[in-house]
């Protein structure tokens, strides 16, 4: 048994003749925390896609605990994914279910337990997020926050080995940014698991995660341990750090000049 | 000039072509979805709820029309049999038309734009919302978890619909024959039991609805998971619900009434 519970491997991925991830290479060791950290629309939520199978690569190669997702047939795909838990960006809850019964629902789907026993397991895992006094509400009525942590314990129903979580903190408040950023640090120590965090919220990301890798233009242009990063002279990873405006990132999406396109200035 | 008949040409090539991938792959949706019923006649509660859903919902506009129906087939048909002296056989017409063809494609009209509609908004908003992707993700398979159980709810609500709206188009023809006008109520109803024939009549219109109910949720369904996932998507997928599946339904309606009723 490897040490790297995900392994993805000179991997490429093109949207029709869009080329998203040019030779990509990452690793998740078991039972760690680890980033992937780059700016919007770099191609995260599709790395993530690619882990869990829903995308086939380009071209490279994506192992989950040994396996080769890619090249899987949808049954033994199925049967990976049973041990994979993902959060979704928005969270994407059954919104014609109760709370209590999207937890239910992986529970319902692959086991016979009894109710009882469903019972048990639903409300120990909203307890793990705090919200075993929402079990009654319908998705419509949670805030974006609260539906995400319901999402978590969705995804954590049936203990998986894995745990991929799409922006997990985007748009929490200060207070909720901290709470799900432990919630995150605690589930994976208590439950051994390994998770991997998309994210662009570098300053609660580095207080709990075990590596971080930095995506930029489809290729990993750095990564290293919390404290590595932080003291990283690369000026991409100083940019990102400590949010700055100027540098290799580019604020405007690419464009002709700003002059030329107002009409000031005629060609 | 030239160029501008080139594009027009092109264009509708482009819609020709196009149509028929749409076809082809909404052929494939519906095997995949006979493939993938296994979990639906297994977990038959979750049929049940589409067949609340669907069907149940779907009750009150199918009462209410199939009464108006019925009601103007009485006043139509009494006009034009009273002119033949033949006004005592207005529960044979009456009966026969609901039967054989408005119940079925009437139904099925309004189911469509009932039930069918609501079916596609349904799937697009939850593939616009990744619900079908967390399916995908908890390794529960949407065609079968999803799809399947909306398929069947319809197939089997759909005759009922129709049924139930020939029924309720007899009763409106009844009222407005015997009751308002006064037709002969034994000759209105004997003559209704001696002319409709159970295999003729009734089985052929069980049949047509059947493939009514299938035609309109494949379609609903099709095209709700075929959505592009934002809003306008999913409106205009509802939209071309309504549209496609009224027009497959008078279609196929041409097709199976020929092959039924050659011999009459
Ligand atoms: N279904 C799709 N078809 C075509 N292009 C897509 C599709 N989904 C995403 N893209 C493109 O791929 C790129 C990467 O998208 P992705 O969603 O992976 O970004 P992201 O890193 O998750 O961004 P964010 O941080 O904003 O969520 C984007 O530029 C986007 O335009
Ligand atoms: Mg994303």
């Amino acid at each position: 048994m490897s040490d790297n519970l995900v392994e993805v491997r000179d991997l490429s991925f093109a949207y029709a003749d869009r080329l998203v991830l040019q030779g990509v290479n990452l690793a998740a060791r078991r039972g760690q925390v680890v980033a992937i950290m780059g700016n919007s629309g770099c191609g995260k939520t599709t790395l993530m896609r690619l882990i869990g199978g829903q995308l086939k690569p380009t071209q490279g190669q994506v192992r989950v605990d040994g396996e080769s997702v890619g090249e899987l047939k949808l049954r033994d795909l199925y049967r990976l994914r049973r041990r994979m838990g993902m959060l979704f960006q928005f969270g994407a809850l059954f919104t014609d279910m109760t709370v209590y019964e999207n937890v239910a629902f992986q529970l319902r789907e692959h086991t016979d337990l009894p109710e009882e026993m469903v019972r048990d397991l639903v409300l120990m895992k909203l307890n793990a997020v705090g919200l075993r006094g929402a079990q009654d509400l319908m998705p419509a009525e949670l805030s974006g926050g609260m539906a995400r942590r319901v999402a978590l314990a969705r995804a954590i129903a049936l203990d998986p080995m894995l745990i991929m979580y799409d922006e997990p903190f985007a748009g929490l408040d200060p207070i909720s940014l901290g709470i799900t950023g432990d919630l995150i640090r605690r589930l994976t120590d208590t439950l051994g698991l390994t998770s991997l965090v998309v994210t662009h919220d570098v300053q609660e990301s580095l207080k709990i995660v075990d590596y971080v890798y930095f995506i930029s233009e489809g290729v990993v242009v750095a990564q290293g341990t919390p404290k590595e990063i932080r003291a990283s002279d690369l000026s991409y990873v100083h940019q990102f750090v400590h949010g700055e405006e100027d540098g290799p990132v580019p604020f405007h999406y690419p464009a002709p000049a700003y002059a030329e396109e107002l009409g000031l200035r005629h060609a | 000039m030239l160029d501008g008949i080139a594009a027009i040409l092109r264009r509708m090539g482009a819609r020709t072509i196009n149509s028929i991938w749409r076809l082809g792959l909404a052929t494939r949706f519906f095997f995949l979805t006979l493939m993938y019923s296994g979990p639906s006649f297994r977990r038959f509660h979750l049929v049940i709820k589409e067949i609340f859903s669907s069907g149940v919902l779907s009750l009150v506009i199918i009462l209410v029309s199939g009464l108006f129906v019925g009601m103007v087939l009485g006043l139509q048909g009494y006009e034009t049999l009273q002119t033949y002296g033949a006004e005592e056989s207005l529960g044979v017409l009456v009966s026969l038309s609901l039967v054989r063809e408005l119940g079925p494609v009437v139904a099925a009209l309004l189911f469509a734009s009932r039930a069918g509609s609501a079916i596609t908004a349904e799937i697009g908003l939850m593939k616009a919302t990744e619900q079908i992707s967390a399916l995908e993700m908890m390794a529960v398979d949407p065609i079968a978890r999803v799809v399947a159980p909306r398929f069947w709810g319809a197939v089997i609500s759909m005759p009922l619909l129709a049924a139930l709206f020939s029924a309720m188009g007899i009763f409106g023809g009844y009222l407005v024959g015997v009751v308002l006008i006064g037709v002969d109520e034994g000759a209105f109803w004997s003559q209704m039991q001696a002319a409709v024939d159970f295999q003729e009549d009734i089985l052929n219109g069980v049949i047509k609805s059947v493939v009514f109910g299938g035609v309109v949720t494949v379609i609903a369904l099709y095209e709700g998971y075929d959505a592009p996932p934002t809003a306008e998507g999913v409106s205009r997928a509802t939209t071309r619900t309504v549209v496609t599946s009224s027009l497959a339904v008078l279609a196929w309606d041409f097709v199976l009434t020929s092959f039924m009723f050659r011999g009459v």
